[in-house]
Parts: structure tokens; sequence; C-alpha cells
């Protein structure tokens, strides 16, 4: 680990004003230490964020607020959010462990980054997203846990984020605030894809620290779910996840929220399968049209041809078991 | 400036890159907690901070000033053993004992998070207002704490056989 200065901030302008160059926002840590420990990052300065805004509270148009610090675990067991956005507390649990759990904040949850073990290999290994231009070991190596959606020639590694899925269903949007001020983005604008730039994650300005997520009221996400199908029945990383929320009236899907994890660079909003369901009967037939939709432009490596059916499949069973509680 | 180890001060390092385990085993010098993975993976390094479970390889000392920390050394006073130790030892609950420290913080932290009403994983009903620790419940709840020699029924046992008011 490279040597660094650290700071404890104790509000957001003070983080803002201790950032730069060389200084990254430290959260609990339990991505960035481990990358800092493998020399993946290298930063000169920390700046600890966990004492920033941890509250979650619902606003006054109905919004639920959770701040930036709010550890995972106080997420997942909050009231509110287990019962108007329970694919976000089984999301949250669905996720690493609970020592883990209770250390991670949302924000750090959000920037965390790829667990793809070339990434990783600093020594031995080419990483376009570690050195830019270097090329990608993944693609012709052992790519089972690869993607298969959004993926480009430069990179296909997977966000790992259970949380962010959820997040990425439910409409979240994250709240930046910067030296050059305050802004809003929808989570599912926050991640770029690789395309050329595996090394460029997020749309996030230097110095940009996330201060909260809003979930907007959505009546619809308190019959939600999140499935996470993978090698273990814990504790282990998602091959391919879904996140999803369907209400149905008369036999017909009125209005769906659907999310992938495990496939892509980014928390995977399943745009083309909402297209095809909202209107449509609420049948096998249908949940399976979306998901073709959906997994139309999938792009199997050597390794990982599987996740499409698994996808395919999962989508379907996770829909129909949520239809299934309105019969 | 420093942090509370099982109720003794002890200084926060010079180096911030100090985690909190290595504060513990060397600075403490409490090598009790064990030192696993050393990358958040196994959960041999479980301690409490404040009553809630964590790892310590993946904590930064210098994050944890002003906070009460447990280690195994710590859990029980005066040379006597926790009843959840002493369940370990009787229901054969550990066989190299690296694990050990970890399972037992672990355990501690869980219980304290079911009475709390945490849901996990296997909770078939979030919205309840409490959750029975049941084997699955205990069993997804301990996920986090590798055993390779694979004393995992004793381990279960002991938890259950201490935490006994709602096990199965």
């Amino acid at each position: 680990m490279t040597p660094f200065t650290y700071t404890r901030a104790t509000d957001a302008a003070a983080a803002i004003r201790l950032a730069g160059d060389d200084a990254k926002y430290l959260g609990g840590g339990t991505n960035l230490v481990d990358l800092m420990r493998e020399t993946i990052e290298r930063p000169a300065k920390l700046i600890d964020v966990t004492g920033l805004s941890r509250s979650i509270e619902e606003t006054g148009t109905g919004s639920l607020l959770i701040g930036g610090a709010a550890r995972n675990t106080a997420v997942a067991e909050h009231r509110a959010v287990r019962t108007r956005y329970p694919m976000l507390s089984r999301a949250i649990v669905a996720g690493a462990s609970a020592q883990i759990r209770n250390m991670a904040t949302v924000a750090g949850n959000i920037l965390q980054r790829t667990r793809c073990t070339y990434f990783y290999d600093d020594d031995g290994a080419r990483c376009n997203k570690r050195r830019p231009g270097q090329g990608c070991d993944a693609i012709e190596g052992f790519n089972r846990n690869h993607a298969i959606l959004g993926a480009s020639p430069a990179c296909v590694a997977t966000h790992p984020s259970d949380m962010c899925v959820a997040l990425a269903a439910l409409d979240a949007t994250v709240r930046l605030e910067s030296a050059e001020g305050a802004r809003s983005l929808a989570l599912t604008d926050l991640h770029r894809l690789p395309e050329d730039r595996p090394d460029l994650e997020t749309v996030l300005r230097p110095g940009e620290l996330i201060t909260a997520v809003e979930l907007p009221s959505l009546p619809l996400a308190s019959r939600s779910t999140y499935r996470k199908v993978r090698d273990r029945a814990s504790y282990a990383f998602a091959l391919v996840s879904v996140a999803a929320a369907i209400e149905i009236e008369g036999g017909t899907v009125k209005d769906v929220r659907l999310a992938f994890g495990g496939v892509a660079p980014k928390p995977w909003r399943a745009w083309k399968a909402e297209g095809v369901l909202r209107g449509a009967p609420a049948t096998g037939a249908s949940f399976r049209a979306a998901a073709d939709a959906e997994l139309e432009d999938a792009t199997p490596l050597r390794d990982n041809g599987f996740k499409v059916e698994l996808a395919r499949r999962t989508v379907v069973a996770v829909l129909s078991d949520l239809a299934g509680e309105r019969a | 400036m420093s942090i509370t180890v099982n109720g003794s001060a002890i200084s926060l390092p010079e180096d911030p890159r100090t985690s909190l385990l290595d504060l513990l085993r060397d600075h403490a010098r409490l090598p009790g907690t064990k030192k696993g993975c050393n990358q958040g993976a196994c959960g041999a390094c479980t301690v409490l901070a404040d009553r809630e479970r964590i790892l310590s390889c993946l904590a930064l000392a210098v994050q944890f000033d002003g906070r009460a920390i447990t280690t195994i050394e710590g859990l029980a006073g005066d040379g006597a053993l926790h009843s959840l130790q002493q369940a370990f030892i009787e229901h054969d609950g550990f066989q190299c004992g690296y694990c050990t420290p970890g399972q037992i913080l672990s355990a501690v932290g869980m219980v304290e998070e079911i009475r709390r009403g945490v849901p996990s994983h296997v909770t078939e009903d979030l919205a309840a207002e409490s959750i029975a620790l049941g084997r699955d419940e205990l069993r997804e709840r301990m996920s986090g704490n590798l055993c390779r020699c694979g004393a995992h029924n004793g381990i279960v046992e002991a938890i259950a056989r201490t935490y006994a008011e709602a096990v199965e």
C-alpha cells in the first residue's frame, strides 16, 4: 500500500475542499482498502466521509432520501425500505457478508470497482481499465464471470453490486456535490459503459461527492423482489441477478421495473424488456418475449454463454412469481 | 486520540496504512484475532466495533478513533469463558482453531442483529416485526465466516444451543 495522509471530513463542504487530484473519498473501505493493498489504487490522500449524512428519511414528496454515508445494513433493515422498496432490502442482504454490510456505505457501494481477476492482477495480466491501451486478457481468457451486455472490445468486466441493480430498477437518483455546485443524476446515468475508455467508470467530475440517493415514491415497488443466481447459496457474486417489480391489472401488465446484475459493466436497467411488458398480458409468454428483447444483443464470450439463457429463465421465473402473488 | 480495545485505550497508529487487525495483533499485542486472508473474504478477523461485527483486516485503524473494539480476549472477564466459548468446546465447534475467534465474535454480533430485526437473504417475511433464529437463518447469517476444517455443524450447534430462545 502506498503511503497516504488521512483526514476526516465533518461535512460535505469540508470534504470537497479537501479533495484534489490524488485524493479519494473513503467510506467503509471494504473495496478501496483492498484495492489499495493490491496497489491498484494509490491515492496520496484519503478523506474519510463516514461522518457525513447517513440519515434515511421520508421526504415531503413521498420519496425516500438516503444519506451517502448510510451503512448497507442500516438501509436493508430500515422499515420504509423493507415495506415500500423490498427489492432494495433483498438486494443488499444478498450481497457480501454481514460484516461487510455493516461497514460498507451506500456511496461506496455505488462506486465499487469490478472484481475481474485480470483487473486485480497488476503484475501478470493486461487490463485496459487499469492501464489504458494495455489490452484485455479477459476477452480471450477465463471469462465465465464476465459481461454479456454492454461490453466492448476493450473491456468485458461486470459491475459487482447487488444494491445498485435494485437502485437502477427503482429509478433512484444520486445527489452530487462538487466545487462546481450541486447536481442530481439518475443512477442509470452515473456509470459509463466501457466503450474505448474502460478506465472511466463514472461521469463524476474530479472531487465530486455522492451525498445522497433518493428513491422516488413508487407504489408498485411495494411488491418487488431481487433474485440472485450464483455458484454458492451465500457469500458469492452473482452469475446473473434480477430486480423486478410489476403491477398487473385485469391480467395485463400495467407497469413494471426490471434490472439485471452480473451481466454488464453497469447495473443494467432492462428498458427494452419493460417496453415489451407494458400493456402486454401478464403471462409466461410475455415475460419470455420481454427477456428475449433485452437479451437480443447479448454478446457471449467463450465461457459465459450460459448467462444468456440463465438470465432469460431467471427473468421469467421472477416475474411469474411476482405475478402469481397477485393471482 | 485513541481506540478503546477491551476496555483499554490504545493510541492510533502513526502510519494510517495500519489495519485495525494489525493494530490489535501487533500494537495491542492481542493475537487472538487472526489474519486469514487479509482481503475481507474469510471472516477470521471479525471483531466487534461498538458491538457491531466488522472485518478488522479491511478496517483502517485510524477510522476507529473513539470507538470501542471487543476482541476474543475481551469477550469474557476474569479468566472465565463466555457461554458461547464454552458451547464451542462442548459441541465440537473447532478443529484447528484458526477461524474460531472470528466465528465467536461474529456470532455475538449476529445475535444482536437478528434481535434488532435485521433481515437476511433467507428471511421470508421482510415486514415481520421479529425474526426467529432458525437453523437456516443462523447458517446464512454466519456465511461470512469460512471454516476450512469443516467444523460448521459444531459451530451451528454451539450457537444454537447458546442462543436457544428461538432456534428450532
